[in-house]
């Protein structure tokens, strides 16, 4: 009787533990071993489990390493408030016993999404008492004020401030809107076709000894050569070959996507930062497949649930059509409250001529207008291909958009409105918030 | 027979164990004392920041009066302030090694962060007010880690850096003066 439980022991472990180690080892689906469900962040990568936990030994850092390998470059353009340089210094010991502020993981615990707070925060949410209690000594203004109201719209943010501090409230305070627009309002993207046309050297064509496929009565080949004739593309030289033949020296019919990154670098690497392209990213450790809306956690159109998001969901192949890209292309796809009601915005309706346009070419708003604005670099206009980039916390939108037409005392009010937002600007903000009030306040006394 | 030799062979390791253990000693006692290193530190930090003071923003802002200083250089493209270019300093160190670490500390901070902490702080600071010209040096736990802490007065080195202080609307004193203590560097060495 013995002998047999012995062996029955024996062998249901070994069939449980090979069953595992099957997952652990050989399947690409490691769902057995997820702990609890991931943040909003991360959801869409959470198959890819080595590109967090790089290593099975190794302590804090092997996290830590993981979180900077992406989210690094953002925390130093947000000119961190909070960063962990602040907190390496011995004097700061006693406050890192509270709160171990030099690592990510401290506020941002990953895999207990029911307690999960707006932006990965797994910290109650008046966790700024524990360094922070004595702020109305210094500040009275805020005498009274609940620690859970430190990160409120409008107030104070952990990491990016850029919008918030202090000087640059009372810089902005006045209620007048800019007379001018800048460059996040820029719609035609300065051409950059005659400085291609002048250096054909610097894009990087291919020479192959295959050819296109001929359009002889070929209806769809008809038509994409004349997409693309009239595409930029064709402009500055870039052919069939040099997307379809790019590897191998053979015919293509359909490129991989780092044909794309190639010459769009940038772009991709924004892309692949974005909540739409982070499961192509290079960073991963396991590649995953692109993302699709069924498996997202927002509202989407049925009719798009099985769209692969890559370049070609906004931007065609071939034809060349950035004025769908620019809001059709999303509203594709997004049918959330805040994309459903764009069309009944002013943002929509309004009738503009911004800065470089004629009377004649006077344009209205797009989604990419907020969402993935122009940007300086170099002396060159580019488009911000992460939609997510000033998304979360939504203060991040004052300076690259909101401010090159409203003041900044009516952007913060109208961030802070949640309803607001969500029927897309349409009305006024429901309340005003105080932060430049405030601000000014203490320049008078 | 046996019982010697095992005791022989004992005895022998037990030696050879206490003579290496006296050669490490000995290695350490060859390095430069705490007192040292931090003053050697502080002469080219304050070197450093005192030629950038100076030669940077003194000349360009005040006597060419062709660009500012500002706490936020980037967004008003301007000159960052002498005390934050000693303060990345620090930051690059801090990134770079734990063997030493230092900051910018006051008793009249015009960021409270930057009031002193811990007991020695306060004792240091206040000593290089009481006994100017003089620098304050002791031994201090924190984090259940031991270090020699050294603190040196920062002085108002050149007009801008009184005038300034006083017209911030953070400062707590308005009435410095050139040559007058703002606050102290605060060097730290861990020990042992």
């Amino acid at each position: 009787m013995n002998r047999l439980s012995f062996s029955l022991w024996i062998f249901i472990t070994l069939l449980l533990s090979g069953y595992l180690a099957y997952v652990l080892f050989v399947s690409e689906d490691k769902s057995e071993f997820i702990v609890g469900e991931a943040s909003h962040g991360h959801y869409q990568i959470e198959m890819s489990c080595s590109t967090c936990h790089t290593s099975p030994f190794g302590g804090e850092e092997v996290l830590q390493d993981a979180c900077l390998t992406c989210h690094k470059d953002e925390l130093e353009e947000a000119n961190d408030s909070h960063p962990i340089k602040k907190f390496t210094d011995p004097r700061n010991a006693d406050r890192l016993a509270k709160l171990d502020a030099t690592q990510c993981v401290t506020c941002h615990r990953e895999h207990q999404n029911e307690q999960t707070h707006p932006m990965g925060v797994s910290l109650p949410e008046d966790f700024c008492f524990e360094c922070h209690e004595d702020v109305a000594e210094n500040r009275p203004s805020h005498e009274g004020m609940g620690f859970e109201t430190c990160a409120s719209a409008g107030c104070h943010n952990y990491h990016d401030n850029k919008a918030l501090y202090e000087d640059f409230l009372v810089k902005h305070g006045d209620m007048s809107s800019p007379t001018k627009a800048p460059h996040a309002m820029k719609w035609m993207i300065p051409n950059r076709v005659e400085s291609y046309q002048a250096n054909p050297t610097k894009l990087p064509k291919v020479t192959a000894s295959v050819s296109a496929p001929s359009s002889q009565d070929n209806k769809e080949i008809i038509d994409i050569e004349a997409h693309w004739a009239a595409s930029s593309h064709a402009e500055v030289g870039v052919a069939c070959i040099d997307c379809h033949a790019r590897e191998n020296d053979t015919w293509q019919d359909k490129p991989s996507l780092n044909m794309c990154a190639d010459c769009h670098q940038d772009k991709w690497d924004q892309f692949t930062q974005s909540h739409h392209g982070m499961r192509l990213s290079d960073k991963l450790t396991s590649p995953l497949t692109p993302m699709t809306p069924n498996q997202a956690r927002l509202p989407f159109n049925s009719e798009a649930l099985m769209t692969a998001v890559t370049c070609q969901s906004c931007h065609s192949a071939h034809e060349q059509d950035l004025n769908f890209a620019a809001t059709d292309a999303c509203l594709t796809c997004h049918a959330d409250e805040h994309s459903t009601n764009f069309k009944n915005s002013k943002h929509f309706t309004t009738s503009l001529t911004p800065e470089g346009t004629a009377p004649d070419e006077a344009v209205s708003m797009t989604c990419a207008s907020c969402h993935m604005p122009r940007y300086e670099e170099e002396g060159v206009t580019r488009v911000m291909h992460n939609p997510n980039h000033n998304l979360r916390p939504n203060e991040k939108m004052l300076r690259s958009v909101c401010m090159d037409c409203h003041s900044l005392a009516f952007s913060i009010d109208a961030l802070a409105d949640k309803p607001l937002i969500k029927r897309n600007f349409v009305g006024k903000p429901a309340a005003h918030i105080n932060s430049i009030d405030m601000a000014v306040k203490r320049t008078q006394k | 027979m046996k019982k010697l030799s095992l005791s022989l062979i004992a005895s022998t390791i037990a030696l050879s164990v206490l003579g290496l253990s006296a050669c490490g000693d000995k290695a350490e006692t060859t390095g430069i004392a705490p007192k040292q290193f931090t003053d050697a530190l502080h002469l080219v930090m304050d070197s450093d920041r005192a030629v950038y003071t100076k030669k940077v923003v003194g000349r360009l802002v005040k006597e060419e009066k062709v660009i500012k200083a500002s706490e936020h250089f980037m967004d008003d493209k301007a000159l960052p302030l002498p005390a934050q270019m000693f303060r990345f300093g620090s930051e690059v160190v801090a990134e770079k090694t734990d063997e030493f670490s230092y900051s910018l500390q006051s008793l009249w901070p015009i960021n409270k962060q930057n009031a002193p902490r811990t007991e020695m702080e306060k004792k240091g600071l206040q000593f290089i007010v009481d006994n100017p010209g003089q620098n304050f040096y002791g031994e201090e736990e924190l984090g259940g880690k031991k270090y020699f802490t050294a603190i040196y007065a920062d002085v108002a080195v050149a007009p801008v850096c009184a005038s300034c202080h006083n017209d911030h609307k953070d400062s707590p004193r308005t009435d410095f003066k050139v040559g007058d203590i703002l606050g102290g560097v605060v060097i730290r060495v861990p020990l042992g």
